[in-house]
């Protein structure tokens, strides 16, 4: 047998003859077969898929899932990521026969449970980020923030604007925000943060140009810093004719506690799967709705699901509508998670999580910022970012203190981001956290200051307890093998 | 309060607060302007589990799943069987609470899992490259476009007949504000070749082809592609239901330069449309426009094998505006399900499946298409799923069909060319023969 630490891949695994499933037979009388199919594009290329049987194919995946790490293996404070406990009730409710058996092209006669939670989560999520409409056709944050975007772009064709051509974005935000404006067909012009880490209106208003589309903004930052200028932001951008969007990926913060809408932004996106607990699943799927307010309601993709006096009805008539970015009616499924997660804690509870959140994180930060170097010494709101050791004779890395922590079962921050921190370790212990666990993680985070000092080698040639160690990534992408 | 989601004790926040050297938590968020610091509750009651299964039951029994009937509706999602071992490998802990797999040490399992995958959406479409996933086949196919049009720089772009009206869609969503062209061709009857030979110039970016297509023919070929290859354009295929690879020659093989489309039908339950699972493969040559991620194989420093996430240089964490796409995540978890179900498949199992929608699609159109009223619409070979048209039926045909436990498939609109009482029939591998013999009395017996 191989060692427990090689990779066995299907195709290995594979012996001819050897069968996982039978699928239902049919049982039309002595009917044609392959033949059906016209010649010039029947399969004659041989069809190389692995063989295996049950027992084989469900012990390679377990032994994946053993070689994987989730929330649920241990702690993860991955800055910006929101990597909170995902509720076991979440994972029953879309197997319903009701919802799991659904075809998206139903009548809507057949639809009425599954419009109405549509319709509710939209309410919910109105509620909570004080907007007047939303749409959960996006299928992630990043397409959120794209739809978001073509919407501004419609409304701005529609005012006869179309010469506003530029998006704003702040050098600390996720490189999604750039990246989807550029999508949408905007320029990118970068605003620097202030030295306290936060947008300064005097550094905003050089930036301020007839060409100015809008500004797009995380709040809290992903410093994890509070934009106390939000309103002066907000008015400057509105003076000039622009819109506001919102990055929704740190509402963990401030959920009951302020809502984006009354901070002056037009468009906010959620991300289910950060903030409502939807499970991230190894990278997705997502969900990212888009809420507007009422002014540019009018482009939100279609369809949009109406109450009638015959119940919930499909609604195509939109004529402004930038159209469908997806297929079908978005991730339903994570919707129905995330509706669960709101209904389950409540308005105090999700105040609560927010609070919770708030604490672990100045929790940590206060006490961690003896040993790390903290750039923006300040309480922090959900999450904070630490920029190295400080006392770092031996030049450890971000990149070292992060596959040391692997070792020690827990999953590292997020490195290197913002790109504006060197050397950055962005911390995010979210609320669903014991104070046993925040101790461990600070005590630990303090055995790696002291590793650097006394064994600093120690620390660059971690990890030594996984089933791999630091892979050669220059190599992969030198040479790239992508299949077998 | 006390919450199973919220695991801090009042006890453990003060001795936090004391901590951090606050008073009380309310000072934390003075950062906050009082102007907008929220002033009421809104009002969302919190609710036990139970409560909230109750509610979710009651709207679950409120829907009519197309289980409960007998259904052939396909149009762009399709239902197969699901074998039993799916949802319970996919639903390992692990594999659902894991973030994406940047710390590759902690992950190997998970980015194999990736690895597998792009092999077998590869092997399956002939093509030299895939990702490890898109959102859903529409986007998918509306990112190819936006690669074409960057490869190129030309500005038209060309959707044969019979594509999917969502990925339609979705593709006009997209390239709305790009100095592109899209021109969607009308239902061609006659030769495809033919059509396509008079739509290609020096300006065509790329021309999309669905295989089978909407209306379940097939109409793919290699003489297609080389009218689009000699214009120069690239040669996009769609597809919306890879269990047809079982059986069909895989694209690559025609010379396709992208192959991208939705995997819902690898295990993935119907789940009201979403989430599916969309696939991107390509050419070599188009490696580094990939959109998406990319999983690859490497070594440690013990020599080890392993895999990471791979060519990151194209994305936008590092690229930002210049990346070539802006998605941040893929549908792991549904690329987990797919490749799960292909293992269980194998290559006899995914053309027995192929080939079972096969024999039952063409017994039912056998079958209506003896039926007076009914009149088989598109002669061209198809699939698992066809198209009829109905003469004069009542203006109720819907619902009376519904009423005797039939979704009789899709209504194709008006739009489409097809005429006023077009509908498109799709045939699982779950239909019977009893069901589909049934099925032929009723249409008769309600057209008539």
């Amino acid at each position: 047998m191989r060692k427990n630490a090689e990779p066995v891949l299907l195709k290995e695994r594979s012996v001819q003859g050897r069968r996982g499933y039978l699928p239902p037979v049919s049982d039309l009388p002595s009917t044609p077969g392959a033949e059906l199919i016209p010649s010039f594009c029947r399969r004659q290329t041989p069809l190389n898929l692995p063989e295996l049987s049950e027992m084989e194919v469900t012990r390679h995946f377990i032994h994946l899932a053993q070689r994987s790490f989730g929330v649920d293996q241990g702690f993860y404070p991955l800055g910006s990521c929101t990597m909170k406990y995902n509720p076991k009730l979440l994972e029953e409710l879309p197997r319903l026969s009701g919802f799991q058996d659904l075809h998206p092209l139903q009548d809507e006669s057949d639809l009425q449970g599954a419009l109405a939670i549509i319709d509710l989560a939209e309410k919910v999520f109105a509620t909570i980020t004080g907007m007047d409409a939303f749409t959960l056709q996006p299928a992630a944050g990043a397409h959120g923030e794209l739809t978001g975007l073509l919407i501004l772009k419609a409304a701005l064709k529609d005012r006869g604007e179309a010469h506003r051509d530029l998006i704003l974005i702040p050098d600390s935000a996720h490189g999604t925000n750039p990246a989807s404006a550029a999508l949408a067909g905007f320029q990118v012009q970068k605003i620097p943060s202030s030295a306290n880490g936060i947008l300064d209106p005097e550094m905003l208003k050089p930036f301020l140009s007839p060409r100015v589309a809008g500004l797009m903004l995380t709040n809290p930052n992903t410093l994890g810093l509070f934009e106390e200028n939000i309103l002066t932001i907000t008015q400057m951008i509105h003076g000039i004719g622009g819109q506001v969007y919102y990055d929704g990926a740190n509402l963990n913060a401030i959920m009951g506690w302020a809502r984006p809408g009354d901070m002056g932004f037009d468009l906010v996106h959620l991300n289910l799967h950060k903030t409502f607990a939807t499970p991230h699943g190894g990278g997705g799927p997502g969900s990212g709705p888009l809420g507007v307010k009422v002014h540019l309601a009018p482009y939100l993709p279609v369809p949009r699901v109406v109450r009638t006096e015959e119940g919930f009805k499909w609604d195509y008539n939109a004529p402004r509508s930038i159209g469908k970015v997806k297929g079908f009616w978005g991730h339903f499924a994570v919707i129905i998670k995330a509706l669960a997660y709101l209904l389950s804690l409540g308005y105090t509870g999700l105040k609560q999580v927010s609070t919770d959140a708030v604490l672990a994180a100045n929790y940590l930060q206060t006490q961690l910022k003896e040993d790390y170097n903290l750039p923006y010494d300040r309480p922090c709101m959900h999450e904070f970012v630490l920029s190295g050791l400080k006392e770092n004779p031996a030049e450890i890395r971000a990149l070292d203190l992060a596959k040391a922590l692997l070792d020690y079962g827990v999953h590292p921050p997020t490195i290197y981001f913002p790109l504006i921190v060197s050397e950055a370790l962005m911390i995010e212990p979210t609320e669903a956290v014991t104070l046993e666990l925040l101790d461990s993680f600070v005590a630990i985070m303090k055995d790696l200051a002291e590793k650097a000092k006394t064994v600093p080698e120690t620390l660059k040639e971690a990890p030594y307890t996984t089933p791999v160690r630091r892979l050669n990534e220059t190599e992969a992408a030198r040479h790239p093998v992508l299949k077998w | 309060m006390g919450h199973p989601y919220l695991p801090l004790t009042d006890s453990e926040r003060r001795q936090m607060e004391q901590v951090i050297g606050v008073r009380n938590f309310t000072e934390l968020f003075q950062v906050i302007p009082e102007k907008i610091r929220a002033k009421a509750a809104f009002d969302l009651p919190d609710r036990t589990e139970e409560e909230v299964k109750r509610l979710f039951r009651q709207w679950a029994a409120l829907n009519t799943p197309g289980s409960e009937v007998v259904s052939f509706l396909g149009a762009g999602a399709y239902e197969h069987a699901i074998p039993a071992a799916v949802p319970f490998l996919v639903n390992q802990s692990q594999f659902i609470t894991a973030y994406t797999p940047y710390q590759p040490e902690l992950n190997q399992g998970l980015l194999q899992v990736f690895f597998e995958f792009q092999s077998l959406i590869a092997e399956l479409t002939g093509m030299d490259v895939a990702n490890a996933s898109m959102y859903d086949g529409p986007t998918a196919l509306a990112e190819a476009l936006l690669l074409a049009y960057n490869v190129t720089k030309r500005k038209e772009i060309i959707l044969l007949s019979g594509l999917n009206p969502e990925a339609a869609q979705v593709v006009r969503t997209y390239t709305a504000n790009l100095p592109v062209e899209v021109h969607s061709l009308p239902v061609m009857e006659e030769d495809p070749q033919k059509q396509l030979m008079a739509s290609v110039n020096e300006q065509t970016a790329a021309v999309v082809i669905q295989y089978p297509d909407f209306y379940g023919r097939l109409i793919l070929s290699r003489e297609l592609l080389s009218v689009v290859k000699a214009s120069g354009a690239l040669a996009i295929v769609y597809i919306n239901d890879p269990v047809c690879l079982g059986l069909l020659e895989p694209p690559g093989s025609f010379g396709a330069d992208l192959v991208v489309g939705e995997a819902q039908a690898f295990g993935l339950p119907l789940s009201f449309g979403g989430p599916y699972l969309g696939f991107f493969t390509a050419k070599k040559d188009y490696l580094r426009h990939l959109p998406g991620r990319l999983v690859g194989k490497t070594t440690d420093r013990d020599g080890r094998e392993g895999f990471v996430l791979t060519l990151q240089t194209r994305e936008q964490h590092i690229r930002r505006e210049k990346a070539t796409s802006n998605i941040c995540s893929n549908q792991a978890f549904c690329a987990l399900t797919a490749t799960v179900y292909l293992s269980l498949l194998g290559p006899s199992g995914l053309q027995e499946v192929a080939l079972s929608t096969v024999r039952n699609s063409h017994y039912l159109y056998e079958q209506l298409t003896r039926i007076p009223a009914v009149r088989g619409l598109l002669p061209q070979p198809f699939f698992h799923e066809f198209a009829i048209a109905l003469s004069r039926p009542p203006a109720d045909f819907f619902r009376r069909m519904r009423e005797k436990g039939f979704i009789p498939g899709f209504k194709i609109t008006p739009e489409n060319g097809l005429g006023q009482d077009a509908y498109l029939l799709y045939t699982s591998e779950l239909r019977t023969k009893a069901e589909m013999d049934r099925f032929c009395e009723e249409i008769e017996r309600c057209v008539q």
